[in-house]
């Protein structure tokens, strides 16, 4: 079975993984939004939306249709193709992170043994970093073919911040990766689970914090969700967008959101790992069945704790964010590189 | 100076402390409160199935009254006409003529009588000013329309059911 | 023809395509995101020679940030077609000779090289490429170079504050 000496069975084995991931963030990310309203709600002591089918399960496909059926407007002076292009550039970026993520251990079908896992790449950890870097380019592009100056300015806004808070997170990463001695992502959830393996969160408290600020920031989610501020600041790089095409931006965010969960919990959070459950002791695909669930309710865990904060804090001011960033997330992130390499020496 | 309530708190002006200027604990404590909202109970009203009552002192949209043999009791007067502050109400009269005794109970009657529900501001005061009892303020509200000419009411959207031969529908509008 | 030649093939005439259309582009956005795909061309070159490294630092560090701040400059710019500068027919050939003859003289200089002559590139595996190697060569062989960057950098960077400072 080869063609062009590539193993046939395995590309498709690919293909089907991909598909299969595609869709599933694409369908979390949709019950994500409704989840979004839903919990603002209740936080609020309201019922939110409950109209569209049963407990209003139905709401994220009527809002789709909605936006479907919306007139689609390209402003005159936009240029038009990098107009088209910038929301698929966002929406691209955001569901490449998805390939290196182990979603959970292998299982066995058909009489091969399939790795959940699109690629576990030798360089997973600058995979995710490279990619959240391109994000950038689907808000800047958006912002300037508007021709608009207010959606130019929210686009130079969002980007500056997601430049400034892409730093720290960096240098969070890299003192994980110290710990940790490799950037596939595949090894670092095996060095987390088994007995007497502890999840990385115990030996980096203070990286996993700067981690989930910049996560935060560079997912536009309040407190720094200035690259959208509709009241204060004339909404943000997309106002010029209507219809489906603003639907992907609004989209690809809760794309992210989701993304970012599943790296949180992978780097810091075992991954698939059960705590008191030895996947050594049943049969793979059930393990596999259990990983799968278990990584799926940390992601929840993560978005709920996503929610709940945006609909707790206000949103910062621009130099306030750019403070934070710069003379509080990137010393931090540093000092607590040399705290870890300091530790990580004297136990040499 | 003296405060009016007891809920008067002082703006605080110090400069803000060291656990103030690291955010978490303060975002932490925010956090708890929105949580704490989880478990409230909800104060919605789940509105087309479950209606709140009217006040008793609502006043709402018109209706036009029948005495008890459903006779229409508006002598076109216009008194409600003159005390509209925002004038809302047109009408015209016309003269009974012999067999006509069944529908209106004197001998002068109103033959258009159109309120503008978009001028009207629902005060109450053609109520009052009404010698006959024949226009009261209903409890319940204008509906939207598409059109600015479907907010007019005419005498027949007015008019209550008449008692004797629609028995039926006025205990429906009635609302039992 | 294996499925890495048509890999190859189709990653070379990708980066050669966008090279030109960065040249060709009348909007200077356009060009820049012509820039990139290049780079992105380039990357897949490097993934090809299984240097995975390479490839993603490309990425990150060319497509991602510096790319950015040339997107930055170029929007903020006012590039209209009446604020264009008319140039030269004079400055224009003497461009396109320099530029030609450099382009002569690097071709020459890399059809010369003994080092890559009669010399086939590795692809597909050969771990030369993969972090782990290349971090053990940086800091044993190549440390006093690599110390040296990393001077130069904390400079640059003293540099930018000092000049970001409010005086």
């Amino acid at each position: 079975m080869t063609l062009l000496s590539i193993d046939t069975a395995l590309v498709i084995e690919k293909l089907i993984l991909i598909a299969v991931i595609i869709f599933a963030s694409l369908g979390i990310a949709l019950y994500t939004t409704f989840a979004e309203r839903k919990v603002a709600a209740i936080l609020q002591d309201r019922p939110g939306p409950n109209r569209a089918g049963p407990f209003g399960l139905l709401q994220p496909f009527a809002d789709g249709l909605k936006l479907i059926a919306k007139e689609e407007i390209i402003p005159s002076g936009a240029n038009k193709w990098l107009f088209i292009l910038g929301p698929g550039l966002a929406m691209t970026a955001a569901l490449m992170t998805c390939a290196v993520i182990p979603w959970g251990d292998k299982v066995e079908l058909f009489g091969r043994t399939i790795a959940l896992q699109v690629a576990d790449i030798n360089i997973g950890f600058l995979y995710i970093f490279g990619v959240v870097s391109l994000g950038v380019y689907g808000v800047m592009i958006g912002g300037w073919a508007s021709n608009n100056k207010f959606s130019l300015l929210a686009a130079l806004r969002g980007a500056s911040q997601a430049i400034s808070y892409e730093l720290a997170m960096g240098l969070s990463m890299i003192a994980l990766l110290m710990m940790t001695g490799t950037l596939q992502l595949g090894e670092i959830v095996k060095q987390q689970t088994g007995p007497g393996h502890h999840w990385n969160v115990i030996y980096q408290p203070l990286g996993f914090l700067i981690f989930l600020v910049c996560a935060f920031a560079e997912c536009n989610r309040t407190p720094f969700d200035l690259p959208e501020a509709e009241n204060e600041l004339n909404f943000g790089y997309h106002q010029e967008y209507s219809s489906m095409k603003l639907g992907f931006y609004l989209f690809s965010e809760y794309i992210n959101m989701f993304i970012s969960s599943a790296v949180m919990a992978t780097l810091f959070f075992g991954g698939y790992d059960l705590p008191f459950f030895n996947p050594a002791n049943h049969t793979p695909n059930f393990a596999a069945t259990i990983g799968i669930i278990t990584l799926m309710a940390k992601v929840v865990m993560f978005i709920f704790f996503f929610m709940w904060v945006r609909w707790t804090v206000p949103r910062f001011r621009y130099d306030q964010l750019m403070n934070l960033g710069w003379k509080s997330m990137i010393p931090l992130a540093l000092v607590n590189m040399l705290v870890t390499a300091v530790v990580i020496l004297m136990r040499h | 100076m003296q405060a009016l309530t007891n809920r008067v708190i002082a703006v605080n002006r110090k400069p803000i402390t060291f656990v103030e200027s690291l955010y978490l604990w303060n975002i932490l404590k925010g956090m708890m409160t929105t949580f704490s909202h989880i478990f409230k109970k909800k104060p919605t009203i789940y509105y087309p199935e479950v209606k709140r009552p009217f006040s008793p002192v609502f006043r709402g949209l018109h209706v036009l009254n029948r005495d008890e043999e459903g006779r229409e009791r508006c002598t076109a007067c216009g008194l409600c006409a003159v005390a509209c502050p925002a004038e809302a109400i047109t009408m015209e009269a016309a003269e009974r003529v012999e067999g006509e005794e069944m529908l209106y109970r004197e001998e002068k009657y109103a033959a258009k009588y159109e309120i503008n529900m978009l001028r009207c501001i629902f005060c109450g005061l053609c109520e009052e000013a009404c010698p006959k009892d024949a226009i009261y303020l209903s409890e319940t509200f204008a509906p939207a329309n598409f059109n600015r000419r479907g907010f007019i009411y005419g005498k027949p959207d007015l008019l209550i059911p008449n008692p004797l031969s629609q028995a039926a529908d006025l205990a429906l509008a009635k609302g039992n | 023809m294996s499925a890495t030649h048509i890999l190859f093939w189709f990653l070379s005439a990708l980066a050669v395509v966008s090279a030109l259309m960065v040249l060709f582009s009348k909007n200077p956005v356009h060009s820049v995101l012509w820039l990139i795909a290049v780079f992105f061309a380039i990357s897949g070159h490097y993934i090809l020679m299984n240097a995975q490294f390479l490839a993603i630092v490309n990425i990150i560090v060319y497509a991602g940030a510096i790319m950015v701040l040339f997107l930055f400059v170029i929007m903020l710019m006012n590039l209209n077609k009446e604020s264009e500068p008319r140039k030269n027919v004079w400055m224009k050939l003497a461009g396109a000779i320099s530029a030609g003859s450099l382009l002569m003289i690097l071709v020459s200089l890399v059809g010369q090289a003994t080092e890559v002559s009669h010399k086939t590139l590795i692809m597909k595996d050969g771990n030369i490429g993969l972090i782990k190697s290349l971090g053990k060569i940086l800091f044993t062989q190549y440390v006093v170079p690599f110390e040296l960057t990393s001077i130069l950098f904390l400079s640059a960077m003293v540099g930018a504050v000092v000049i970001g400072k409010k005086d």
